[in-house]
């Protein structure tokens, strides 16, 4: 249990440390941090996922691009969600994101593994068909810009008053997926990414627990969507396409799957090298290459796995030094 | 246990503030910053290399100098991706605090880019990106975007009415599946129908196809002509098909099906030919001739449009700014005075019309296996075998009327002579 506290004092002291670090960089800096954090919120619906259920989703950018799309076309088409009613676009986006995800989830939870990946795949293709193909509503391959963001009391337009909105949507569901993986509904995920078949034998109905998580990670896509939409200002098919899931995943896996918080390094870490790295240098394609390649090598379990790494490590020292001692001594 | 995990993790979030926190370099005076933003990896990188290589071409030819401004060029990575082309763009205007932001490729880059260059007050200058809307419909939204390339319809406007006077009647459109081949094919639509021609079908493949099987078979056996819009790739693998279906009927096409980016790649099957462009490395005029010989002997190809069209941007910033003598005279008056502005470029006379749209030469070209200026070898070249002298981006329409239609998609013009 005290190591938990460490853990969610480290964790604290580091938002923290970003909330009040961030907004004194220069304005480059604070939107790329802000485009990281709304994107961490995904990156957190996919560790659900593949970290603490087992399911490895390669679909999760469609439930950020519904909400994305959402928060667009209301925005351009309809002008709404521009002021008091943002708030109603959020919930909007995150019941969006859930309907999609209990639509799919139906499709897709009978399968595992690999066939599960294909068929998250599949259903994220169709969304990106749609977004690319249905030019009235999504304006296709051009995309739909955002001309403003929304004006309540705070005006949102100022790129730090909108990065601490992001950063605190952010760390409210951090603390609901905290909440979430930690209660007993969280405890039988794991348990279902164990073995499910005990799972099921004990009485569990592991599908319903399975589809119940796939919706929660859906509603927190939808959520991440607006903001990303309101943060890139820009929403295209390039935001549903492969890619763009990919990123969660690996993100997810550089960092550690089934700790939240890993994910959300991986985002710093990636957005970091992607867009900051790329702008001093023409071959940051390569270091993140090697990131990657050099995570899965040495750290399967991701940079959180780090600290564990560590301990193991000089547990295995301090054994061959009490060896060594036995041994001068024995003779 | 607490020690450890510091020790873990505190140096890794240290670092990463530390990377975050790092700024730009403060600028020296009578410096003029130009941002610019072109794909340099991905699929269009090749292109993007291209666009980078004639602006940096006219740079080196004046030592980076504009009327007495020392020229900082820098250059970002879009990927093609209208997403990255913002932040790149936010990273060159927040960052590096560049007095105007030039380049973009596909439609949807530009479209991405103008709203950043309203919203920062930063002027936004358009080599490449041709969607039509950007000087057009939604023009009032950009007062900080001039384009110095084209508009996608406005090489299609002349060459429909050319496409009537080769007594061409029914033609079988074929493009790639996305706004510029909507806007190039509705454009030739328009016109070839205005004088009397009818196009009798339309097919979309999807952008970056590579095997037209399942396409040529359903082209109508009662076409006089099949026009076709290919871009990249495309327009190596459909010729190719076509030629091996046993096509017999005439082929033209807009002008990335056959542009010199792709045109030393083809095959015989392509001679004859032809297409529509603002420029083409074969014209025969002396200025061209030796701007086509600089370009191969500095990097080893002939140039394309996407070379050209930023030499002569990169050319046209600096009259303005030496105009000014050397200094930015803000955005307001800079985007007055390049709009207002009238060259002898390689390309021909351009000038900018009302709505910030360049007006051009508009060359027919028909593919030609020859030599042209004294290189030995026979080599594919873009023949000009007829020039419309200043078109502008409404060709023969009524500007009014014109803007009254909706921009050219997918099912406008309606296709009315389709079955």
């Amino acid at each position: 249990m005290r190591s938990q506290h460490v853990k969610i004092l480290v964790v604290v002291a580091a938002l923290a440390a970003i909330a009040i670090i961030v907004p004194n960089t220069n304005s480059f800096v604070i939107l790329l941090a802000t485009r990281a954090l709304a994107f961490a919120i995904l990156v957190m619906s996919v560790d659900l996922l593949l970290g603490y259920t087992g399911l490895p989703s390669l679909g999760q950018a469609a439930y950020l691009a519904v909400g994305a799309y959402l928060t667009a076309i209301l925005a351009t088409k309809y002008q709404f969600g521009l002021g008091y009613d943002f708030w109603l676009v959020v919930v909007g986006g995150i019941l969006l994101g859930a309907a999609l995800a209990s639509v799919f989830g139906l499709l897709a939870i009978r399968a595992t593994g690999v066939y599960f990946l294909m068929i998250t795949l599949a259903l994220g293709q169709c969304v990106w068909g749609l977004a690319y193909r249905w030019n009235s509503l999504t304006n296709g391959d051009n995309g739909i810009n955002l001309r403003q963001r929304p004006k309540f009391g705070i005006d949102l337009a100022n790129e730090v008053t909108f990065f601490y909105l992001v950063f605190g949507f952010f760390v409210v569901s951090l603390l609901l997926l905290y909440t979430l993986v930690r209660s007993p509904f969280g405890r039988s995920l794991a348990g279902i990414r164990e073995r499910e078949l005990r799972m099921k034998i004990l009485g569990y109905n592991t599908w319903l627990h399975k589809y119940l998580a796939f919706i929660i990670a859906g509603a927190f896509g939808g959520l991440s969507g607006v903001l990303w939409a309101h943060t890139a200002g820009i929403v295209s098919p390039v935001n549903v396409e492969l890619a763009f899931s990919v990123d969660a995943l690996l993100m997810v896996v550089l960092g550690g799957s089934g700790t939240l918080v890993g994910g959300v390094i991986g985002a710093f870490i990636v957005f970091g090298l992607r867009e900051y790295l790329s702008t001093l240098v023409p071959w940051w394609q390569y270091v993140l290459g090697g990131v990657y390649v050099l995570t899965i090598l040495y750290l399967p379990t991701g940079l959180m796995g780090i600290p564990e790494r560590i301990r193991q490590r000089r547990a295995l020292m301090g054994n061959r030094e009490d060896g060594k001692k036995m041994a001068t001594v024995t003779p | 246990m607490t020690i450890t995990l510091l020790r873990g993790i505190g140096p890794l979030l240290l670092g990463g503030l530390v990377a975050f926190g790092m700024t730009a370099p403060s600028s020296a005076a009578e410096e003029l910053r130009i941002g610019y933003v072109a794909p340099t990896t991905g699929i269009f990188a090749q292109v993007g290399k291209d666009m980078v290589d004639g602006f940096q071409m006219y740079l080196d030819d004046v030592k980076s100098d504009f009327g007495g401004a020392k020229v900082k060029f820098i250059v970002e990575d879009e990927q093609a991706k209208p997403d990255t082309a913002v932040t790149r763009a936010k990273k060159l205007i927040l960052q590096d605090k560049v007095h105007m932001l030039v380049g973009g490729l596909l439609a949807s880059s530009g479209y991405a880019l103008a709203p950043v260059s309203t919203a920062d007050k930063t002027v936004y200058v358009v080599p490449v990106s041709a969607a039509d809307d950007l000087t057009q419909r939604d023009l009032s939204k950009f007062p900080y975007m001039v384009r110095t390339g084209w508009s996608s319809s406005q090489p299609s406007h002349p060459f429909g009415q050319w496409a009537c006077d080769q007594g061409y009647k029914k033609i079988v459109a074929i493009g790639a599946d996305y706004a510029f081949g909507y806007e190039v094919i509705g454009g030739f639509q328009r016109a070839f129908e205005a004088c009397g021609g009818q196009i009798i079908q339309k097919i979309w493949p999807p952008l970056g196809a590579k095997d037209f099987g399942p396409y040529i078979p359903t082209i109508k056996a009662e076409a006089d002509a099949i026009f076709s819009l290919m871009v990249g790739p495309m327009s190596l693998q459909f010729p190719k098909q076509l030629a091996a279906s046993g096509n017999k009927k005439p082929v033209i096409g807009g002008g990335t099906s056959y542009d010199e980016f792709v045109l030393p790649s083809m095959g015989d099957e392509v001679i004859g030919h032809v297409s529509a462009l603002q420029y083409s490395a074969a014209l025969p005029d002396p200025k061209n001739e030796a701007f086509v010989k600089k370009y191969r002997a500095k990097y080893g190809k002939v140039p394309s449009y996407y070379s050209e069209t930023n030499y002569t941007t990169a050319q046209m910033i600096h009259e303005v700014i030496k105009a000014n003598n050397g200094n930015f005279p803000g955005q307001e008056a800079f985007v007055k005075q390049l709009a207002a502005i009238k060259i002898d470029s390689i390309r021909g006379p351009v000038s900018i019309d009302e709505m910030r749209n360049p007006v051009q030469n508009i060359y027919i070209k028909k593919v030609e296996k020859k030599k042209m200026f004294g290189y030995d070898k026979d080599e594919l070249w873009n023949t000009v075998i007829k020039t419309y002298a200043n078109v502008n981006q409404f060709g023969q329409f009524n500007k009014d009327e014109f803007l009254k239609t909706p921009v050219y998609n997918r099912d406008y013009p309606p296709c009315k002579f389709c079955q």
